[in-house]
């Protein structure tokens, strides 16, 4: 597992450089070096993007035609990335990048015994950071086969930074072009029998006492992307123990299609929909692993989990994604602060308005 | 919600062959026919948690001493604001309770006359506790003085010539009085300092749930309590005498427990054998002061009085060290795990609330030790020696033809002893064969049979209609009656087939085979890796502790000895299930999950052969015989 300037193993020994990497790599790279069950895969560096745009001659076309572009004329917005998009996935990718890629693609289905399907995710230099959720923004391909696939959807992922969404998104929140890059994830493909996502507070009032946990069946991009009503456990982060579970509809489920080699969306019968999705011994650990990572980037995290059909029990939990929680971080100390005004004190007189309140008197 | 009651005791009618019960027992414990319309406007919900069998007429004194000792502190010396004491009643054989209280217009005046109280004892906790461990120590003292032997055929010349003018009999009266009396002192002492520690427990605990919406209770337990308790004393001295017994090389000598006189004679004759005797000797008093039931029953067996249990449990001490296995408590895990806890609920606070955080638990596990300890000073050392006393009574009687089984004062009211007793002195006065030998031997039998009948029925978890939530702090915390409680006794648990509820006590998850355990005499049939299942657990249960995987009880909350003792030996329990051990047949898998409070019958798991036989014994216990220890051998 060679590391070149255009690749990084997320197993390698190298610092996660999120320059290098991107919000989404780096974090990879540095959940597998924090011990953490990463399914294994590398980045296609921004070393690559940048030589492949340098090489395609394509970088000044890309500055005259973002620099006078308005995030409200939509036509000019969606002509412009269609063209973008359609420069980048037209051009060859420089042989020096591709040899790198290809290389490591076959390292990756070498530690295999058969060939094993992968994932193929943007990730970009701007997402994933704290004060600027760009989550989703940029490309996910599911479920790819051989290296003529993959290198194809290496290529969307770098043109899926001129979405008209992208763009759109950019112009609003004022962040600039210049430097503008793109890494992307080749990751084995994790064949979920449940997956969702776990928010390492209580989202709802800022309580970090808690993780909240949501499952549904099949692969997480149902559970990411909205389109199912997952199951919703609330754990105590301290204890680890339930303590309220909501059952999902969970009407559909994204798995594998073996008659396609690609994914399918299946309907989930009614006795499946009306049980938890997952076991308490899962939610354990599940909830176990999110709080690893909160330890280890010492803030709130945001993890997506997946539990591998394949892989035996005890082994099959594997950690997609771990980002800094950026909704509710920097509202929790003004909830402290409210917190804190009621429940002050200790002693006698605080003793005695305990027994009054769990009496349910008024205590003035 | 609809609404659903539970019987009145007035529809209720006896077991067959129990008619007539209620005149067994003081017209103040009974409910009274012409009282119908004030007790039916109660709830009472049946402990049996303290009381799981019928009380014979005498041992009623355990519960109104008991009781009325809890109620006294909250209602006339502490003033608690909104919480008096508890009554109690006693329906067909079982103890009932319905808690009392404070008038709204009351609860006001009361807090500054509570804040003088319990503040002075929270300040000077650690002299008055002190002062309260000679005033203990002297009270069991004073009982174990009393000596109820049968009077001589004459005066002591000695009384004659010293001119002490009174007579043996007057000494035996006098000394019966006493031996109630110091009970009820006993019994006060009890709850100087219970409430007070459950008060400043449930002041952390509601901080705790304020600042952590939705904290388990058990990890409030787990960051309060302590770890080297006395309560666990007994048990580690069993551990230490095991050690010592292997050391010494003594191993060989413990296999007859059926004899411990020449057990322990074996062993004094052995080479090093004088040195473990001393150590045996040292430690069983006080430490074997242990019962294996609660405390509150005449047979209760206790280790001090019975060695074939102290020397089978360490037997089996010795056979798990020589097989390699770990006995000691997991202290130091206990300690690591305890700290963790604490250190990460702290994090996530703010200074102000970090302030009130270690104030609050620091006083809570000042108080905590009480909490426990308490139970060995007075269920397990004054009461036994209480009912040593007793026993001996009964037996100085029943020489003297009063009834015919050593056990027959039991069946009397203690103020009905008092009677027997002032009618044995005055035909030792006056020279005439006592009347008690022609009234008692036949009553004692007649009662007896009441008691058996009633004993056939189990009592039904509460009577009347439940309040809509239960608020008052003591029945929640030490018997872990809540609303979902309450609703699951109503049969309104949504819990499905073959799943049992309760309370998540103990932390893991274990997966077994049931074996339930409906007395203590039933505690040798347990076996490594088995699931403990009974209607309550004993602190004495230690030395089986280390053989089994979890815990299950039908009653009990998140204070109730099974929790603690579960918490301290590191294994999973659900307590306060309801049924669970009335459900359960020994042999049944089990999977229990102490963080979520559910214990699940693993269908189709193969069952072990040797099971099946014991398992239809216990379906026959179940659906024929007393589900929990009668009342006689």
């Amino acid at each position: 597992m060679t590391t070149t300037p255009y690749i990084q193993f997320f197993d390698g020994a190298d610092e996660p450089r999120h320059d290098l990497l991107g919000g989404k790599c780096a974090s990879l790279v540095a959940l597998t070096q924090a011990d953490m069950p990463v399914p294994p895969g590398f980045a296609i560096t921004t070393a690559s993007y940048d030589a492949f745009i340098a090489a395609a001659g394509i970088q000044d076309d890309i500055h005259v035609l973002l620099a006078n572009l308005d995030a409200d004329d939509v036509a000019e917005v969606d002509r412009v990335s269609a063209q973008l998009r359609f420069e980048i996935e037209s051009r060859p990718v420089p042989a020096v990048v591709r040899a790198d890629f290809v290389a490591a693609y076959h390292a990756l289905q070498a530690r295999f015994s058969e060939p094993v399907p992968v994932a193929v995710r943007s990730s970009a230099t701007a997402e994933d950071l704290p004060d600027a959720s760009f989550a989703g923004q940029q490309d996910t391909y599911l479920w790819l086969h051989g290296i003529d696939d993959v290198a194809e959807h290496i290529r969307r992922c770098w043109a899926s930074l001129f979405t008209s969404r992208a763009i759109t998104y950019r112009l609003k929140n004022n962040i600039p072009n210049e430097g503008l890059s793109m890494a992307v994830a080749v990751q084995k493909m994790v064949n979920a029998r449940a997956a969702g996502v776990a928010i390492t507070m209580d989202p709802t009032t800022g309580d970090r006492s808690k993780i909240v946990l949501e499952s549904s069946y099949g692969l997480g991009e149902l559970v990411v992307s909205g389109l199912v009503t997952p199951d919703n456990v609330t754990l105590d982060k301290v204890m680890l123990m339930v303590v309220k579970r909501v059952i999902g509809d969970k009407h559909a489920e994204l798995v594998p299609d073996p008659a396609n080699a690609g994914l399918v969306e299946l309907e989930v019968s009614a006795a499946r929909r009306g049980v938890l999705s997952i076991s308490e011994t899962e939610i354990t650990a599940i909830a176990a692993i999110a709080k690893k990572a909160e330890k280890h980037f010492k803030c709130p995290q945001d993890i997506e989990w997946a539990l591998d059909r394949d892989l035996p029990d005890g082994q099959n939990l594997l950690l997609l994604q771990s980002r800094p929680e950026t909704v509710h971080s920097s509202r929790s100390s003004e909830t402290r602060a409210d917190a804190a005004a009621p429940a002050a004190g200790y002693g006698i007189e605080s003793i005695t308005r305990s027994l009054l309140v769990q009496a349910g008197k008024p205590t003035d | 919600m609809t609404e659903k009651s539970f019987p009145s005791p007035y529809d209720q009618a006896p077991a067959h062959g129990a008619e007539g019960w209620k005149e067994l027992y003081a017209y103040n414990l009974v409910f009274q026919e012409n009282r119908r319309e004030v007790e039916e406007a109660k709830f009472w919900f049946c402990d049996s948690q303290h009381w799981p069998t019928v009380t014979k007429p005498f041992e009623t004194i355990g519960f109104e001493f008991a009781v009325s000792c809890l109620g006294q502190y909250n209602t006339r010396h502490l003033l608690i604001p909104p919480a008096n004491g508890i009554e109690f009643r006693i329906h067909n054989g079982y103890v009932f309770m319905s808690p009392v209280g404070v008038p709204e217009a009351d609860i006001a005046p009361r807090v500054p006359e509570f804040m003088a109280r319990a503040g002075h004892y929270f300040q000077n906790w650690e002299t008055l506790l002190e002062q309260w461990q000679g005033k203990i120590r002297g009270t069991i003292d004073e009982l174990g003085a009393l000596n109820f032997a049968a009077l001589p055929d004459k005066v002591d010349i000695n009384d004659i010539t010293s001119g002490k003018g009174t007579g043996p009999n007057n000494d035996l009266l006098a000394q019966y009085d006493e031996l109630i009396a110091l009970t009820y002192r006993a019994w006060q002492y009890h709850f100087e300092f219970l409430n007070l520690g459950y008060v400043a427990y449930l002041d952390f605990f509601s901080f705790c749930k304020e600042v952590f919406p939705g904290i388990p209770d058990q990890a409030v337990a787990k960051m309060v309590q302590g770890v080297d308790m006395e309560l666990f004393r007994p048990d580690d001295e069993l551990k230490k005498l095991a050690k010592l017994a292997i050391e010494l090389g003594l191993t060989g000598l413990f296999g007859n427990t059926a004899n411990p006189e020449q057990t322990l004679a074996g062993i004094a004759d052995a080479t090093g054998g004088a040195e473990w005797i001393a150590a045996w000797n040292e430690a069983k008093d006080p430490w074997f002061n242990f019962t294996v039931g609660n405390g509150f029953y005449a047979h209760d067996k206790y280790w001090i009085d019975h060695f074939e249990l102290p020397l089978g449990y360490i037997n089996d001490y010795i056979g798990r060290l020589e097989a390699g296995q770990t006995i000691d408590r997991p202290v130091a895990e206990l300690v690591a795990e305890r700290d963790r806890i604490t250190e990460e609920y702290s994090e996530l606070l703010s200074p102000e609330q970090l302030a009130a955080f270690e104030g609050k638990l620091g006083l809570a596990r000042q108080v905590y030790p009480y909490v426990e300890n308490h139970n060995f000073y007075i269920e397990h050392w004054t009461m036994g020696v209480f009912w040593r006393k007793a026993r001996q009574l009964s037996a100085m009687l029943q020489e003297q033809g009063f009834w015919p089984d050593a056990d027959g004062m039991f069946f009397l009211r203690r103020d009905e002893v008092r009677e027997a007793l002032f009618d044995y002195v005055t035909g030792w006065a006056v020279g005439a064969p006592a009347i008690g030998p022609s009234y008692w031997p036949e009553e004692v039998e007649r009662r007896r049979a009441i008691v058996d009948a009633l004993q056939s029925e189990r009592p039904q978890p509460a009577l009347n209609t439940p309040p809509a939530v239960i608020t008052e702090p003591f029945t929640l915390m030490l018997w872990g009656i809540t609303s979902d409680q309450i609703k699951n006794w109503l049969g309104d648990s949504d819990a499905p087939e073959g799943e049992f509820r309760g309370m998540a006590a103990s932390s893991g998850v274990a997966e077994g085979p049931a074996r339930v355990i409906s007395s203590s005499d039933q505690l040798a049939e347990v076996q490594e890796g088995d699931i403990l299942v009974a209607p309550v657990t004993a602190p004495s249960w230690g030395p089986i502790f280390g053989k089994i995987r979890a815990t299950v009880t039908d009653i009990g909350g998140m204070m109730s000895h099974a929790a603690i003792v579960c918490r301290e030996y590191g294994m999973p329990a659900v307590t306060g299930t309801g049924t669970a051990s009335s459900q359960i047949v020994t042999g049944q898998w089990l999977r229990v999950d102490g963080n979520n409070g559910t214990v699940t019958v693993v269908e189709g798991h193969t069952h072990d052969l040797s099971l099946a036989g014991d398992a239809v014994g216990q379906l026959e216990q179940v659906l024929d015989g007393p589900l929990l220890e009668g009342s006689h051998a």
